[in-house]
């Protein structure tokens, strides 16, 4: 008999690491029907610019409107190009900011963040799940909008060969594949502000008070980056790169400015995650 | 080679002490500068039933909540179970139901839904026996017929009883429940009162804040008293009662032999009444019965004989200050 054979184990209590949690989480954000009409109402966007396109006689001119709208009655697909660029600077971050700021006070303020925390639950811990249930909702609004573009896009207008901004022709297989990418970097670009959100919650017990400085943050940001005179701050504004995306349109991608944004989100993310981590595991829960 | 010896003791198990909750020079001082528990020595024995008792703002919750490592201390230590809080919450809060200051839940999800929640969150249970030990808690408190409703259709009663099934969702060692019969109906406090008993027999440990003596009463058979963040009593029901200073009122016409006889048996005054018709002194320790055997021996004419004294409400009233004067 060997030795290792003999040796007393100390009793395990803990299990394994388990995604029950995330889960429960998942539900509960994508259970809520607050966080489902936000949703809807952001599908509805590329169903209202297409019907808009359609309907209306004279086509826009390049540089009218929402990037890309004159390209979408030559190509439907465009569409969802058209959706995410129009809700990107407001209804995205309103989403995102909504959501955000809610979840960890939200829970203060419903009191359930006491019990989750003498289950008990880690503080680092909660923030870890709720951060990834933000990241799923912010992946979940930029996919939503993406697919809904391209169904809409493709039952109003024509479709076939996508001519990109680049003047290079891709298959619709591969414009299909583009509009993920597109959609993965809208999520990233939201991922920065989700932590920036959640970051704010760890603050309050009023939520209403957390959602609505997240989603000023995201305007202001806007705003600072329009300003020719601060141009000097542009670089560090998380907002900076949120059109890249449109780089991904180009053929070949020309990658400057893509890795720039998700270099920035990468950025904002440790910061606001740090802010966080530092506030809720040494807060007091009163509430 | 799988002979293996497993029934060795397990290492790393720290010694089990008498205490289940153990607090010394506990102190909180909010932000505000507001102090709120001041030097708390607080005890529970392991199995016994402690009754936390306090008017409303005298620190009960704040200290509860520094129990569970919800609210760090300025300074001073709390065991749980034996092992320092918060540094040991992983391992020692598992063993511990709780309900904090009244029940919250997501008031949108199911009663039952939400117990998932929680149940998700515990890393130490076995998942496969998640349904089973929910439906078991929600029986337990009679929640069963309601518990697919939204929580926010819940009487304050029900949500209560909810609060309730979440401390029971597995096998505790402790329980600290704060407030339990808040809200509940005389049927509702009394099956609490059965429950922490069951518990009780079960060989937990229960601690129970309340602002209602009567309550207490019932169920505990140790009482802390807190006022302004501080302890002002503690003790065995017994003991408590010994401090509301009972007395013995004897009426008799041989009121000089009876004093005799009365501070012979111990007491530390025995004063003749102002209409010199009745004695009054203060034997804490004497039954009635044994005073009357000492009087008739002594041949003191008794007319009548009977305790009289504050009662544990009226210590209470003396040790917390009335009611409506919320210590700031």
């Amino acid at each position: 008999m060997s030795s290792a054979d003999t040796l007393v184990r100390p009793p395990v209590t803990r299990r394994a690491p388990s995604t029950r949690l995330l889960r429960s989480e998942l539900r509960l954000l994508f259970g809520r029907r607050r966080n489902q009409i936000l949703l809807v109402v952001l599908a509805l966007v590329p169903v209202l610019v297409g019907v808009a396109i359609r309907v209306s006689t004279g086509d826009a001119e390049p540089g009218e409107g929402p990037p890309f709208l004159d390209r979408v009655s030559g190509n439907g697909l465009f569409l969802a190009f058209t959706g995410l660029a129009t809700v990107l600077p407001f209804f995205l971050p309103l989403t995102v900011g909504v959501v955000s700021g809610d979840a960890v006070a939200g829970e203060a303020q419903a009191g359930t963040l006491r019990y989750l925390l003498t289950v008990p639950v880690a503080r680092a811990r909660v923030l870890a799940v709720k951060y990834g249930a933000l990241v799923a909702f912010a992946l979940a609004a930029s996919f939503l909008v993406a697919a809904v573009g391209l169904v809409v896009g493709w039952a109003l207008f024509p479709t076939g060969d996508v001519t990109l901004l680049s003047g290079t022709t891709v298959s619709p297989g591969a414009a299909v594949w583009r509009t993920a990418l597109v959609a993965l970097y809208v999520a990233a670009s939201l991922a920065g502000l989700a932590a920036l959100g959640l970051a704010v919650s760890t603050f309050t017990e009023v939520p209403v008070g957390a959602m609505a400085t997240t989603v000023v943050l995201a305007i202001t940001s806007q705003i600072l980056d329009a300003i020719p005179q601060l141009s000097w701050l542009h670089p560090w504004l998380f907002t900076h790169q949120w059109l890249a995306f449109a780089d991904l349109l180009r053929d070949p991608v020309p990658t400057g400015a893509i890795v720039d944004g998700l270099v920035l989100q990468a950025g904002w993310i440790a910061v606001a995650l740090a802010i966080a981590w530092s506030r809720f595991t040494t807060r007091d829960i009163t509430s | 080679m799988t002979a293996a010896v497993e029934t060795a003791h397990p290492v790393g198990t720290p010694p089990r002490t008498d205490a289940a909750v153990r607090t010394t020079g506990l102190t909180k001082r909010f932000r505000s500068g507001q102090v709120a528990v001041d030097d708390l020595g607080l005890l529970v024995p392991r199995g016994s039933v402690m009754g936390f008792l306090g008017p409303n703002g005298s620190g009960k919750t704040t200290t509860i909540r520094m129990l569970l490592g919800l609210v760090t201390p300025t300074s001073g230590q709390v065991e749980l179970l034996g092992e320092p809080i918060p540094q040991a919450s992983a391992r020692v809060l598992p063993r511990v139901g709780a309900l904090v200051e009244g029940p919250a839940f997501h008031p949108y999800l199911s009663g039952r839904a939400n117990l998932v929640r929680l149940d998700a969150a515990d890393l130490t249970v076995d998942r496969r026996t998640s349904t089973a030990r929910i439906d078991a808690a929600l029986d337990r408190v009679g929640l069963g017929a309601a518990a697919t409703k939204r929580f926010r259709t819940y009487s304050l009663g029900m949500k209560q009883r909810l609060g309730l099934a979440s401390a029971l969702l597995r096998p505790r060692e402790l329980f600290v429940l704060d407030e339990p019969t808040n809200g509940l109906d005389p049927q509702g406090t009394r099956e609490v009162r059965t429950l922490v008993r069951e518990l009780a027999a079960e060989g937990c440990t229960v601690l129970v804040s309340s602002h209602l003596l009567a309550e207490i009463e019932q169920i505990c058979d140790r009482v802390t008293v807190m006022r302004a963040g501080r302890v002002v009593a503690a003790g065995t029901l017994q003991e408590l009662a010994l401090l509301a200073r009972p007395s013995v009122v004897v009426e008799t016409p041989d009121l000089d032999r009876a004093v005799a006889v009365l501070r012979r048996l111990g007491a530390s005054s025995a004063t003749p009444d102002d209409d010199r018709l009745r004695v009054r002194a203060e034997l804490p320790d004497v039954a009635v019965e044994d005073v009357t055997r000492a009087l008739v021996r002594a041949d003191v004419a008794v007319r009548g004989i009977g305790r009289s004294g504050r009662s544990l409400e009226e210590l209470f009233v003396d040790l917390t200050g009335e009611g409506f004067d919320v210590v700031g």
